[in-house]
């Protein structure tokens, strides 16, 4: 297990009482803000300590209240990353990666510089102030310093929330690479739908100081009722893929996957490339028969696996694909209309793929109709 | 212009003496300006309004009262003056030292001011950082917290030190105005001021004295800037 958690803590409105365990490569806490997941990552990082209540770390006790153990926050070897980039004025970008490193027992420093600025492509930033970077590059400044205490976990809070979309875009491909090529497993805080789904391998739902659900992100990310009232139209299916081949002919991009084939514009990928689709619950229509004269080129066939009411005058359609888990949210009318029971086969119609590409080069994502 | 650089022997003591005292006063402050300066920015405890009260005393009291008091308690019949003087050999009263103590004393509240309030304007969330970063409380202390209130640090010694030049109240009534050993230069000015025919001698060293005090003021803008140019403030 590489992070427990059973804590309790007062907080304003309400009480945190959270408790979850994961061993996932990128665990994200996942809720609305005020939810508590802030207050959570900083009882793990030690910033704060909770009242009641116990943290373990790759099998170390960093916090047992009944046993009288606190861990103080500068021995706790935990990497974190706040969502201001917090780089110190005074020092350059050199320094300020050189920070954490200083203070790491030579031991234990298994993280290795050179490996860190070519991971987040930051060598031409090491003489600059903080005070001359862009938002983005602090940011990867941020993640690089935090790497290089060589830290045990890795705890992100927000880390993209104070940047605008181009920015986020540019440092969405670096976390990916640091999720796939460190051994370093990553607590990731979010309240947004789409980087959890992009990002995570597990997800934690924290609502109001409780965690509502937990698992791995496929399984969270279609129970739409769980998702914060603004963000539940995000919600939906994800989708492993690796692109099976490019169709030369209409500049198409072919990619595999259990519930089979999904057609996309070519993407800049090689053939066997992971590449992770989100699959929305609204951009899903549902079919009796297999659709003739359509546009959309994507229709995976599945049985209905349940049906759940949604709000206002719509219901949620779960349909398993081969194994994959489809989400479709259609009215009620049309249920009835078509008579859509559990156990029926139907096909899912895919409107629109959101695909995040797990190639940090390119970084590429987007979505794709039809 | 012979009678303004032809300073007698006395009038040098004085001027002498008078950087030595602001130099030591400002120094000796130091480090408990900023001990003090934390405790009332960061500190919570109990007693807290009343030690913020006592180190701006000095600022509210006429400067008479502050020398009667230093008197009273650092004199060598005193109680904390004769225990000083037994167990260590400091002599504050009637020597330079006892100017410097007053000087410190008067400049205290002002450099502490400066001090806390850089203090205050520094992001918590940094020092936050460089603990999880694996830096020991001192250490963040050390590398963090300090290089980032330098600017105000500077701004506080340069106050205590141009109040130290000024200081005159609390030093005559403290230890007197002995020529060579506590005439500082506001003492030797109003000497001056006493004599038939003094008025040259004041002259002088009213000149001397502004010289210093925008010297100390131009160090410390130059100094300022170039702290400011280093920490690259946003």
């Amino acid at each position: 297990m590489t992070v427990a958690v059973d804590i309790e803590q007062r907080l304003g409105a309400f009480g945190l009482r959270a408790r979850f365990t994961s061993s996932g490569r990128l665990t994200a806490l996942f809720g609305p803000s005020g939810s508590g997941k802030s207050s959570l990552i900083s009882v793990i990082a030690g910033l704060t300590r909770p009242d009641k209540g116990r943290v373990e770390v790759e099998g170390r006790v960093l916090v047992d209240t009944e046993a009288g153990i606190f861990v103080p926050k500068h021995k706790r070897r935990i990497g974190m990353v706040f969502q201001e980039a917090l780089l110190f004025p005074h020092m350059s970008v050199a320094h300020n990666l050189r920070f954490g490193r200083w203070f790491t027992p030579p031991a234990e420093r298994y993280v290795d510089m050179d490996a860190v600025v070519d991971l987040l492509g930051i060598g031409p930033l090491m003489d600059r102030r903080p005070g001359k970077l862009s938002g983005g590059e602090k940011q990867r400044v941020a993640i690089g310093r935090a790497l290089l205490t060589s830290p045990r976990l890795l705890l992100m809070d927000e880390p993209l929330a104070s940047l605008d979309e181009a920015r986020k875009a540019e440092i969405l491909p670096y976390i990916e690479r640091l999720r796939d090529e460190t051994k370093i497993p990553i607590v990731y805080v979010s309240h947004s739908v789409a980087e959890v789904a992009r990002l995570a391998s597990d997800v934690v739902m924290l609502s109001e100081g409780r965690v509502t659900a937990s698992g791995p992100t496929a399984d969270i990310m279609q129970r739409l009722d769980l998702l914060p009232a603004e963000e539940r139209g995000e919600g939906g299916a994800v989708l492993e893929t690796t692109v099976a081949r490019h169709d030369a002919a209409f500049g198409m991009t072919v990619l595999g996957s259990k519930a089979g084939e999904v057609r996309v514009p070519r993407l800049a990928v090689e053939a066997g490339a992971p590449v992770r689709l989100r699959i929305r619950a609204r951009d899903v229509m549902v079919a009796t028969v297999e659709p003739k004269g359509l546009s959309a080129l994507n229709v995976l066939p599945g049985t209905i696996i349940a049906i759940e009411p949604g709000e206002g005058a719509s219901v949620e359609v779960h349909i398993d694909c081969s194994g994959v888990a489809v989400v479709a949210r259609i009215t009620r009318q049309s249920r009835q209309a078509l008579e859509l029971e559990v156990g029926r086969p139907v096909f899912a119609v895919i409107k629109t793929v959101s695909f995040d590409k797990a190639n940090a080069t390119a970084g590429l994502s987007g979505e794709i109709h039809g | 212009m012979n009678w303004l650089t032809d300073l007698t022997p006395d009038e040098w003591n004085a001027v002498r003496l008078s950087i030595k005292v602001a130099t030591v006063a400002m120094l000796a402050s130091l480090p408990p300006g900023v001990a003090i300066a934390l405790l009332l920015a960061r500190g919570r405890f109990w007693g807290k309004t009343a030690l913020n009260g006592l180190v701006h005393l000095p600022l509210v009291l006429p400067p008479v009262v502050t020398g009667y008091l230093l008197l009273i308690s650092f004199g060598r019949r005193a109680p904390i003056g004769s225990f000083l003087e037994n167990w260590f050999g400091i002599v504050f009263s009637f020597r330079w030292t006892g100017a410097a103590l007053a000087c410190a004393i008067m400049g205290f509240p002002l450099m502490v001011r400066a001090i806390r309030l850089s203090i205050e304007s520094v992001d918590r969330k940094l020092e936050a950082a460089a603990g999880t970063l694996g830096a020991h409380p001192l250490w963040v202390f050390l590398t963090v917290t300090l290089p980032l209130i330098v600017p105000g640090v500077i701004a506080g010694s340069i106050l205590s030190f141009a109040k130290a030049m000024g200081e005159f109240g609390a030093t005559i009534t403290f230890v007197s105005n002995i020529p060579g050993e506590t005439q500082t230069l506001p003492s030797a000015i109003y000497t001056f001021t006493q004599v038939p025919g003094g008025d040259e001698g004041a002259l002088r060293l009213t000149l001397i004295s502004i010289v210093i005090s925008m010297g100390a003021l131009v160090v410390s803008e130059a100094l300022a800037r170039r702290v400011g140019r280093r920490l690259d403030i946003e």
